[in-house]
């Protein structure tokens, strides 16, 4: 049986003692409404909606209900005197409930609020404008605390230069063992299928005019100044920045960051500093295998148009300089630090609770690619007036 | 009272608009184990959060062995820090690190102590509060009673002169919170240490308290100071009779009356 508990749980239908309602009339001609049977958390939604519907159509004053025929009443069932008596007084009418036994009427005195009902709390329903306002506020917020954070991270990083033994240089190696060796499979993978798939993409165009030895020329330019960093890097803030938010959202909801300020440790120089530079250390590494394996794969699909490895090889060497690799890894870098800096923000700004440590880690990748697509723009840009 | 180490002057704290206590000023002598009590939501652990200078107040001052916590900045505040030992209330262990590197951090920051010594250090720190042959283990493999007084060792690593604990009972079964307590006991009675301590649990105050003050939402400052027997059984104050007899019935704002 593959769901034993749930078989168990559903008592046979015949034997369950059913809850109804009905309205009754006696011979003075006055109405009332007769709820009878098991009224349990199991069975009242089965009468709660005829019932009140019942009473709306009596236009007795007070409505009476009869509850002598209740054999049984919990939170659930007596809640439905409650909704019944609320919809009397919406209408400016009364209920009376005869024949309720003592130990239900204890119950229904429980659930029953007392005295004058407690005001509607406001409306959270607030004008395009203050929405406009809150979330312009918000947005200048989040600009802030991006700008003291930076400055935070120059600081420390301009200190612990300043003094290399500050560095936790044992916390540098674990992060970028983690950071970086265990992304060399997908790196690979990852590289290797875009190659693959540029290659084929342009040379489904450069065949049309004979051109398409200069695939080879398109996958060099393109993944060595382009798409090798940017994919490392969105790459990296897939697995580590949000590791990173993870590890010290976690690390926020536990108290050890506040523990580490108590005891006199900057949360920046201990768990901030050892990331960023992991990251940087670790990105040109990744980059350099992106751009292979993305070689490779334009090489794979380039044999297939009939072309010796040494042509393609010839190809991408002179299509590219060495400034072009240089430069892709100098936005690497770059990227690296903004992949650890948003990752171990996001972390540190986690509120409470498990759920604050899961909106951190998604903040840090959603941000962290934002921010690497806004940076790269600009890059090119520089590039393109540089004429680099 | 003994000369006092803390001293908290007219303290205000506020949070998202909402004035948790006000005007709020006592003084905790040196050796004293020094108990914040008060109902849930009264601002017993932002009281001490403010103490040990992760929040900073709205007014009010907070002097400790003679130094203004409240404005301090940089490494006058490290120096303030260093006199200090905290306890979390859920331990705050760091889960990347073992109990003994855990101990052994604040020294390895703080210190030139070779490593041999840190070490030597930190096991007797562990053994100090029970936790002899669990140097090697990770908090996420121990109880949360080893994990709170593994805690306490690593509080106690720079031999501080005031610890702070944030209910250090909470969630312990009875046997553990009274080693706990006996713990507590004798770090105060053979160290000289002094503690100040938020917790609940009236066995545990009774048996460690030589003062307690008790904080109430209502009026947003302190109703009650003093032993706690004496306030159990002479306070003036209803509330505060209830709340040491463990009476249900009280409504908090029946203090003011």
């Amino acid at each position: 049986m593959l769901w034993p508990v749930a078989a168990m749980a559903s008592p046979a239908p015949e034997r369950v003692p059913s809850a109804s309602v009905r309205v009754d009339g006696d011979a003075a001609g006055s109405v009332r409404l007769v709820l009878e049977g098991r009224l349990d958390a199991g069975r009242a939604g089965s009468v709660w909606g005829e019932a009140l519907e019942r009473a709306r159509e009596c236009e007795a004053d007070p409505l009476v209900v009869d509850c002598s025929a209740i054999d049984y009443c919990d939170g659930a069932g007596a809640s439905i005197l409650v909704a019944l008596r609320e919809l009397q007084e919406a209408r400016g009418r009364r209920l009376e409930v005869r024949g309720l036994r003592e130990e239900f009427a204890r119950i229904l005195a429980l659930i029953e609020p007392s005295g004058e009902a407690a005001p509607a709390p406001p409306s959270k329903r607030e004008g395009l404008l203050v929405a406009l306002g809150r979330s312009s506020l918000g947005f200048f917020a989040e600009l802030r605390s991006l700008v003291v954070f930076t400055g935070e991270i120059t600081v420390c990083l301009g200190r612990a230069l300043r003094h290399p033994r500050s560095i936790r240089f044992r916390d540098v190696v674990v992060v970028a063992e983690r950071a970086g060796i265990g992304a060399i499979p997908i790196i690979a993978l990852v590289g290797f299928l875009l190659g693959l798939i540029l290659a084929f993409q342009s040379a489904v165009s450069l065949q049309r005019f004979g051109a398409q030895i200069f695939v080879a020329d398109f996958i060099g330019i393109a993944m060595f100044r382009e798409l090798g960093p940017l994919m490392a890097a969105i790459l990296l803030t897939a697995r580590s920045g949000s590791a990173f938010a993870a590890e010290i959202g976690t690390m926020k909801v536990n108290e050890e960051i506040d523990a580490l300020t108590t005891m006199g440790l900057e949360p920046v120089r201990f768990l901030v500093i050892p990331r960023v530079l992991a990251a940087v250390l670790v990105i040109p590494a990744l980059i350099l295998l992106m751009d292979l394996a993305g070689v490779v794969g334009g090489l794979a699909m380039f044999l297939t148009l009939d072309y010796p490895v040494v042509t393609f090889w010839n190809r991408v060497v002179e299509a590219t300089s060495p400034g072009d690799l240089l430069g892709g890894l100098f936005k690497g870098a770059v990227y690296g630090v903004i992949v650890a800096a948003v990752g171990c923000l996001r972390g540190t700004e986690t509120g409470t609770g498990a759920s604050a440590v899961g909106e951190s880690t998604t903040s840090a990748v959603v941000s962290g690619i934002v921010l690497i697509a806004v940076t790269a723009a600009i890059f090119s840009i520089v590039f393109y007036v540089l004429g680099i | 009272m003994p000369e006092p180490i803390i001293r908290v002057e007219e303290l205000t704290a506020r949070y998202g608009g909402r004035t948790v206590f006000d005007r709020v000023s006592f003084e905790v002598g040196r050796g004293e184990v020094f108990v914040i009590l008060g109902g849930s939501g009264c601002g017993k652990s932002t009281l001490l959060k403010h103490m040990i200078g992760l929040y900073t107040p709205f007014s009010g001052h907070i002097w400790i062995d003679g130094e203004d916590v409240t404005g301090a900045e940089g490494d006058a505040k490290r120096a303030i820090l260093s006199k200090l030992g905290v306890m979390y209330q859920s331990g705050a262990l760091f889960g990347s690190m073992t109990l003994l590197e855990n101990v052994m951090l604040p020294m390895e920051e703080f210190t030139d102590l070779p490593p041999d010594a840190r070490s030597l250090i930190a096991r007797t720190k562990l053994k100090m509060v029970q936790l002899e042959g669990f140097e090697d283990f990770m908090p996420a493999e121990i109880s949360g009673g080893m994990k709170k007084r593994a805690a306490i060792a690593r509080a106690m690593a720079l031999d501080p002169e005031i610890l702070f604990l944030d209910e250090p009972s909470a969630g312990l079964d009875p046997i553990t919170s009274a080693e706990l307590d006996q713990t507590i006991l004798e770090l105060s009675r053979n160290l000289g240490v002094t503690f100040v301590i938020v917790t609940h649990e009236l066995p545990s105050i009774y048996t460690i308290a030589d003062r307690v003050i008790m904080l109430d939402k209502e009026t947003k400052g302190i109703v009650a100071t003093g032993p706690p027997a004496e306030l159990r059984d002479r306070s003036d104050n209803p509330w505060v009779r209830r709340f040491f007899r463990r009476e249900a019935g009280g409504e908090a704002a029946e203090v003011s009356a």
